[in-house]
């Protein structure tokens, strides 16, 4: 492999290519899906290829296969390089793309357990014993429960003599309820919705989740949200719990920060950022309270990997310091704009993509709070747990969430559960009502499996590390009717 | 391109090679390429070949699916053998009845060969070209240009056999000045449809040098463009058009089948045959496509359904099955709103105070039993006064039902068109919504951007 790799990068420097970069990236997956009872998806699959991509005459050119062969290789080569001509006429401003020393370095997921070393029948246990408890509650119509295991190797060698190798594995598994009645849907989930949480770490995250010994309180629970009263339209207190915290970061925080939309390239798809470069160093972003980091190092988080899939090493860097913007998320190409070097966030959903900015770890930093004080201390106010929706425009300002549960706060006590939660923002306004976040004990590590963007489309695994937050004058309860 | 009798032979191959009871062997292959642009450049600019086999085996009533894109012959053993260790140790599936058995499929044309033209210089060129255009108006460019040849081929056990090449390209085209933007896409099998200048044209036509105004949020009058009604509708085809979210309890037409559920004016149908869409002649169980209405006339009809969902109610599938394992359903991917008498232009005059939307970004379900979504308009956002386009509008915030929206129905548009995406976060496999442009009286907006 090593050979037909070096092959290209000789090719492409003989061509007159400014840089070079192969990946070889082979992916296994595993998934097991049960719905009341029935095993209705039990699958495996695999996926190998390569692709070259070349910086020529100031522009890139990108080509893959999925046929792994010397002779594919060079006819790939060969497309790469006259894609890059092409759009070399069409290029704007030449790429800027600093040089960087050579890295020679392997990085494994530490784990415990295989996961493709794990039975398919201990698997499929595991999930119909949860599936069973959840469906003991009459109330519940869809019961569900799910595991995946993923595995992806990755070489990667560039023209600066570059060569990574990369073993990375991932773990996650969550069970649901739904309940329906009268015209309604409930659901609950555990221990995260969409799927449950995943991580990077071997198949004793998923025994340590203990999906069955939770079925019964989500059954319980998505039976009670049925009766309970519909989430009031209020301006509020708003209680965070860490999950529904990590997806307000992800959207609200983590997409807005990256470079590469904020200079516009995702225009067109996924949308840019209210953010401009120009705001590092004074934007108040949030309160003082509010401290984010992005760390690609965090053992076990899902956005965490060695190196980045440009030769960047994975890094910890401060994003958002005492509620002042002080770092974007940046590649060797966009870094130049900030004056700093690449933090190593380039990242491709396989061989068959390029890679794009895309988050690491984006983590808010705990607070001193326990979240019994946080409540003790709310007069009034909403307690939401648990993803179910999420919007935001094409400038990560407007948002609008929905939670699968509320909890109405009282008189510094948590009063009745409300359905339907819902609540709407503005980006900087949220940030900046923060005045309370949870301390370590009550700070958790989440994964989302299914970071959108890109064009061709492009799944990016990512961590959102949190603890429950409190946030004032907030619009809650804005369901239509 | 593998071409129909290499990919048959192949599949036939792997299928008789399993010595489950009934074995479905999928392949799609893919030669793709992908241009994307911003500022005045092409930023990005990609090409792909890929090839996958996704094969289903049933042991009795045990299903399993394995996937691969490694084509050794070792590989494609190791793959049956994997599917059927994996068979060995699975549930069985009480409802499952049986893969489709061999049907005659209709005989469409859905592969230009002129998409061989789209060279990355040739595209380079039809970029360069619109960012001057769009220059000239004083707008800057960004968006993406693909263009593609997939094959998809089905073979089963009981003697199903598919092949169909698709070619398809797709372009969108957002354009900015200072004070805000516009919109236009472009989807076909056929490079010759594509009229670049048209396309600067129509985005160009959605901006404006005004500043655009911010407006209460609440219920307005509103006439939205075909972006944004195919958006609605592929909402109602995921939550509720098809028949396992009626069997799972949870689509909005769950015991409603013969009622009036929206207005009048509205009849949603899917047909895959239907030139007017991006034509597929039948779906990835090799099962011929078959015309489905979801509402006639606003009365709830009928919904899509695979092998797996027809079998529990003991009907045939309409042709509608996506890649197994598909747990979501047979969710509709032709979509068609029927058009009506009116025009844009006769629907902007009939609005006393209303807001014109080309189109929404990045909705979300809120309440799927009511079809109550969220998301936000883009790229073109006006008030409407008096019968008259009067200025451009900060972006809104709606939070509404889908079916209640389509209940106020008052005026459709005659002139329908194809929109798309395009892109999908898996395997290639572009789907397009026939949507006319349509007025309603009555659309709730909850909040407003603050930029």
């Amino acid at each position: 492999m090593k050979e037909l790799i070096q092959n290209i990068l000789d090719l492409a420097k003989s061509k007159g290519a400014k840089y070079a970069d192969v990946r070889i990236v082979r992916r296994q997956d595993e998934e097991v899906e049960v719905k009341n009872g029935k095993v209705e998806a039990l699958t495996r699959d695999e996926d190998f290829g390569f692709g070259i991509r070349i910086l020529f005459q100031g522009a890139w050119g990108f080509a893959c296969s999925s046929k792994v062969t010397r002779g594919e290789m060079r006819t790939v080569f060969g497309k790469a390089l006259k894609i890059a001509k092409a759009s070399s006429k069409v290029k704007g401003k030449e790429v800027v793309f600093p040089s960087a020393s050579p890295v020679v370095a392997r990085y494994k997921t530490p784990i415990s357990i295989d996961p493709f070393d794990v039975a398919p029948e201990a698997k499929l246990d595991l999930l119909l014993k949860a599936d069973e408890i959840l469906r003991r509650n009459k109330k519940v119509k869809i019961s569900e429960a799910f595991s995946g295991s993923y595995k992806t190797e990755k070489t990667f060698a560039s023209t600066e003599g570059s060569y990574i190798e990369q073993e990375i594995i991932e773990c996650g598994a969550g069970i649901s309820a739904t309940a329906i009645e009268g015209g309604e849907i409930q659901v609950r989930s555990y221990p995260n919705s969409f799927r449950g949480n995943f991580a990077t770490r071997g198949y004793e995250w998923v025994e340590k989740l203990a999906l069955a010994d939770q079925a019964e309180r989500v059954a319980e629970e998505v039976s009670q949200l049925l009766s309970a009263r519909p989430c009031p339209s209020k301006t509020t207190t708003l209680i965070l719990d860490s999950s529904q915290l990590a997806l307000q970061i992800h959207e609200s925080i983590g997409h807005p920060i990256e470079l590469d939309r904020i200079l516009g390239t995702e225009a067109s798809y996924a949308g840019t950022s209210f953010l401009k470069p120009e705001m590092v160093g004074h934007f108040k972003y949030g309160s003082e309270l509010v401290n984010i980091v992005a760390d690609a190092t965090y053992p076990g988080g899902l956005g965490t990997f060695g190196y980045d899939d440009e030769g960047t090493k994975a890094q910890r860097v401060p994003i958002i310091s005492r509620g002042i913007l002080v770092n974007l998320l940046t590649s060797r190409e966009t870094v130049h704009l900030l004056e700093k070097e690449s933090n190593g966030t380039m990242r491709a959903d396989g061989w068959n993509r390029i890679p794009l900015i895309r988050m690491t770890n984006i983590n808010l930093e705990p607070g001193e709070w326990t979240l019994e004080q946080m409540i003790a201390d709310t007069e009034d106010g909403l307690l939401l747990t648990t993803n179910r929706s999420w919007s935001i425009d094409d400038k990560r300002i407007n948002f609008q969430f929905g939670a699968e549960v509320g909890r109405e706060i009282k008189n510094g006590k948590l009063g009745e559960m409300v359905k339907n939660p819902t609540y709407t923002g503005i980006t900087p306004k949220f940030w900046n009502s923060c005045d309370a976040i949870a301390n370590r004990d009550h700070w958790q590590m989440w994964g989302t499996p299914n970071c959108g963007k890109g064009e061709p489309g492009q799944v990016a695994h990512v961590g959102h590390g949190t603890a429950p937050a409190r946030f004032r004058n907030v619009q809650a309860g804005v369901m239509k009717a | 391109m593998i071409e129909r009798e290499s990919a048959v032979h192949l599949l036939k191959k792997v299928v008789q090679e399993s010595p489950a009871d009934q074995t479905e062997a999928i392949l799609l292959t893919e030669d793709s390429s992908l241009a994307r642009f911003a500022g005045s450049a092409i930023h990005q600019h990609v090409a792909e070949r890929n090839r996958t086999v996704i094969l289903r085996v049933v042991l009795g009533k045990k299903i399993t699916v394995v996937t691969t894109n490694i084509f050794l012959p070792s590989s494609l053993k190791k793959s049956v053998q994997r599917a059927i260790s994996l068979a060995k140790v699975q549930q069985p599936n009480d409802e499952f009845i049986s893969l489709s058995g061999p049907e005659s499929l209709p005989e469409i044309e859905t592969f230009s060969e002129n998409i061989s033209r789209l060279t990355p210089n040739h595209k380079g060129r039809m970029i360069k070209s619109m960012l001057r255009r769009a220059k000239e108006k004083g707008c800057q460019s960004a968006g993406a240009f693909s263009n593609g040849e997939v094959e998809l081929a089905v073979f089963n056990s009981l003697g199903m056999e598919a092949y169909q090449r698709f070619s398809d390209l797709f372009l969108h085209l957002i354009v900015e000045n200072e004070k805000s933007s516009g919109y236009a896409s472009f989807v076909s099998r056929d490079p010759d449809q594509l009229d670049v200048d048209s396309l600067v044209q129509e985005a160009v036509g959605k901006t404006s040098r005004e500043e655009p105004t911010q407006i209460e949020p609440g219920e307005y009058e509103v006439v939205l463009e075909p972006y944004a009604v195919s958006e609605l509708l592929s909402f109602l085809g995921y939550l509720g058009f098809h028949a396992l979210a009626v069997q799972e309890g949870r689509s909005f037409f769950s015991n409603r089948f013969g009622e009036k559920m929206v207005g009048e004016k509205v009849t949603v149908y899917d047909d895959g045959l239907d030139a007017e869409g991006l034509q597929v002649p039948f779906d990835f169980e090799g099962v011929p496509k078959k015309k489905v209405t979801f509402f006639d006339r606003g009365v709830a009809k009928e919904v899509t359904y695979d092998s797996f969902t027809a079998g529990r109610e003991g009907k045939k599938s309409t042709g509608h099955g996506l890649i197994a394992p598909n747990t979501e359903g047979p969710i509709p991917i032709n979509l068609f709103m029927k058009g009506g008498e009116s025009s844009l232009e006769e629907m902007v005059k009939s609005v006393r105070r209303g807001i014109y939307v080309t189109r929404f970004h990045y909705a979300n379900v809120v309440e799927p039993m009511k079809a109550v979504i969220t998301g936000m308009t883009r790229d073109g956002t006006f008030l409407i006064e008096e019968g008259e386009i009067k200025r451009p509008v900060k972006n809104l915030r709606f939070t509404e039902s889908i079916l209640k929206a389509l209940s106020r129905v008052t005026g459709i548009s005659k002139n329908r068109r194809i929109c798309s995406e395009g892109t999908v976060y898996s395997r290639r496999f572009v789907t397009g919504t026939v949507a006319p442009a349509i007025k309603i009286d009555g659309f709730n907006f909850s909040g407003v951007s603050a930029l």
